[in-house]
């Protein structure tokens, strides 16, 4: 079963129009558009049972905590995680990695040990591990990408030592777009005894992910770049593996008991979440995987594929004078498709799109490394979701044109 | 909003033929600004001597607007005095704000149409920050 055509009236922003044009939205692996099913049920929330969670025992807080649990529930089943305890909800995948920086690094990671990441990592997974290798004198080391935007595998039984603690890899990038080989980078973390952390962020939203089989010790993603609300996100990890870390942020919820001068934490998952939650943001993250689950990420993934490969063929098919397109091609991309063209900048062709009504993103995408590694200061990034549709990818390449025009009138 | 407000000929024109482009010899100081958030990056080179921008280059890369900006400033204070920079660097930074320069922009004026395209505006005045600094160290 394919995505319905009918998707689009779900997503109440995709009515109106910007700049007198109908709102072209290939941002979205930026944020996500928000299904009006997720947006009722934050409402719902808001409006019939608003009360903390774990404290009250009123009827409306005890039916908050039950929401909120049961979206944890929801998040575990759809992650294939072993129980729901193995899910800390946190703001956004960049706090889960910090966490696991944070609460599980500065334990056990020490002069001279190695850290393991790629020169294709999102900012999110390259600054948390800078702090923790400058603090406890760790050394970081990264596996680098070829011409096509894949990681090179060839120098990896090198890259890995008896001092690598962590691997951890961006499972499909922002920028390229490359859907990496997880579990084969796993294997060989495992065989030298390295934990492996997993940046979901661009794979959790857009296909089937089974954390236990990726090879992931931690998987972390973002809640609002799949169909929910801003602010919401999460970490997995086994429960074993959560149980020996130390805490991340203290304070209350996150406690067993606490005397004047000490504290003992509560269980996992709670351990990780101090103060009060984004209840309805989790509760509407629950909405967003019902959502999903209802699609099928099968139906999601192959519609994806299919506007993506859409999209390359279109862009060569347009002849755009002086245009690229990084990252690899069809068999190993997820729905990003970023480019430069000759003589524009990436700024000044978002703003020309702009006013054709089309949202894409220009500048580095929070992937400096990679960009300056391709000699780039900047690129233009189109992504997509469930709803694009073909007639947008039409509505893009007419307009890349019409902005080569511009420039090249000017030269 | 239209993009003629933003793309003005002056405007590609500098775009596509910078004015002064390149790196002074000998330059007396020299000065790097960037907008973290876009990328764009401007270098200043300078000659300032006997309180005279005896000359100036720009390179770097960015936008359209940065870059302009940057070639339409360098062709306006070559041969200057500081003094009358920092009048100009004030009154620019003014215009950009929408207030009234106080100064005859010229050419300058059509950068005025970026203050529609408020994330713009920074790109517009990189250049000019980045000569204020340069200004400043030249008079250390």
């Amino acid at each position: 079963m394919g995505i319905p055509a009918t998707i689009r009236d779900d997503f109440p922003i995709l009515r109106q129009r910007v700049n007198g044009k109908p709102l072209v939205y290939l941002d979205s692996a930026s944020t996500s558009q928000k299904p009006r099913q997720v947006i009722e049920a934050v409402v719902r929330y808001y409006e019939e049972y608003n009360a903390n969670i774990h404290r009250g025992v009123y009827s409306i807080a005890e039916r908050a905590t039950a929401e909120y649990e049961a979206a944890r529930a929801k998040v575990a089943r759809f992650l294939g995680a072993a129980e729901p305890a193995e899910i800390v909800f946190t703001r956004n995948v960049t706090e889960a990695l910090n966490l696991v920086a944070y609460a599980w690094g500065r334990r056990h990671i020490g002069p001279g040990d190695e850290i393991l990441l790629t020169e294709m990592e999102h900012h999110s997974d390259l600054v948390p591990w800078q702090l923790l290798a400058q603090e406890r004198g760790a050394r970081l080391r990264h596996i680098p990408f070829d011409d096509q935007g894949r990681l090179i595998l060839a120098g990896l039984d090198r890259l890995i030592t008896a001092r690598t603690k962590i691997v951890s890899v961006v499972h499909v990038s922002n920028t390229f777009g490359t859907v990496n080989p997880v579990a084969e980078i796993a294997r060989a973390a495992h065989a030298r005894g390295a934990l492996v952390v997993v940046d979901g962020a661009q794979s959790a939203p857009h296909r089937r992910v089974d954390v236990r089989g990726l090879g992931a010790d931690f998987y972390g993603f973002t809640g609002h770049k799949m169909l929910a609300p801003m602010g919401t996100g999460g970490l997995w990890a086994r429960r074993a593996l959560l149980e020996e870390m130390d805490p991340f942020l203290g304070g209350g919820e996150m406690i067993s008991d606490v005397w004047l001068d000490r504290a003992t934490w509560n269980e996992v998952p709670w351990k990780f979440e101090a103060g009060t939650q984004d209840v309805g943001g989790a509760i509407g993250l629950g909405a967003a995987v019902d959502y999903l689950e209802r699609l099928g990420m099968e139906a999601v993934e192959a519609h994806e594929r299919e506007i993506t490969a859409y999209a390359l063929r279109r862009l060569r098919e347009a002849e755009i004078p002086g245009l690229t397109v990084l990252g690899p091609g069809i068999d190993d991309r997820g729905g990003v498709v970023s480019f430069v063209i000759d003589g524009v900048h990436p700024h000044d062709i978002s703003q020309v799109l702009d006013t054709e009504g089309i949202c894409v993103r220009a500048g580095h995408h929070c992937t400096k490394p990679l960009h300056r590694k391709l000699g780039l200061g900047a690129s233009v990034r189109a992504s997509f979701y469930v709803y694009t549709i073909k007639e947008e990818i039409d509505i893009l390449a007419r307009a890349l044109l019409k902005t080569r025009e511009l420039f090249r009138v000017a030269g | 909003m239209s993009l003629d407000d933003l793309y003005r000929d002056v405007i590609l024109d500098h775009y596509s033929h910078p004015r002064n482009k390149g790196t002074v010899e000998g330059a007396t100081v020299t000065r790097e600004g960037a907008n973290p958030l876009c990328g764009d990056e401007i270098r200043l080179s300078l000659v300032v001597r006997d309180g005279v921008v005896q000359d100036v280059r720009f390179d770097g890369k960015g936008c359209s607007i940065s870059q302009a900006s940057a070639s339409m400033m360098t062709e306006r204070i070559k041969g200057r005095g500081v003094q009358e920079a920092g009048r100009l660097i004030a009154a620019f930074k003014a215009m950009m704000r929408g207030e009234a320069a106080g100064e005859e922009m010229g050419d300058l004026e059509a950068l005025q149409g970026v203050r529609k395209f408020p994330v713009r505006v920074k790109c517009a005045t990189l250049g000019w920050l980045t000569l204020e600094g340069a200004l400043e160290e030249a008079a250390r």
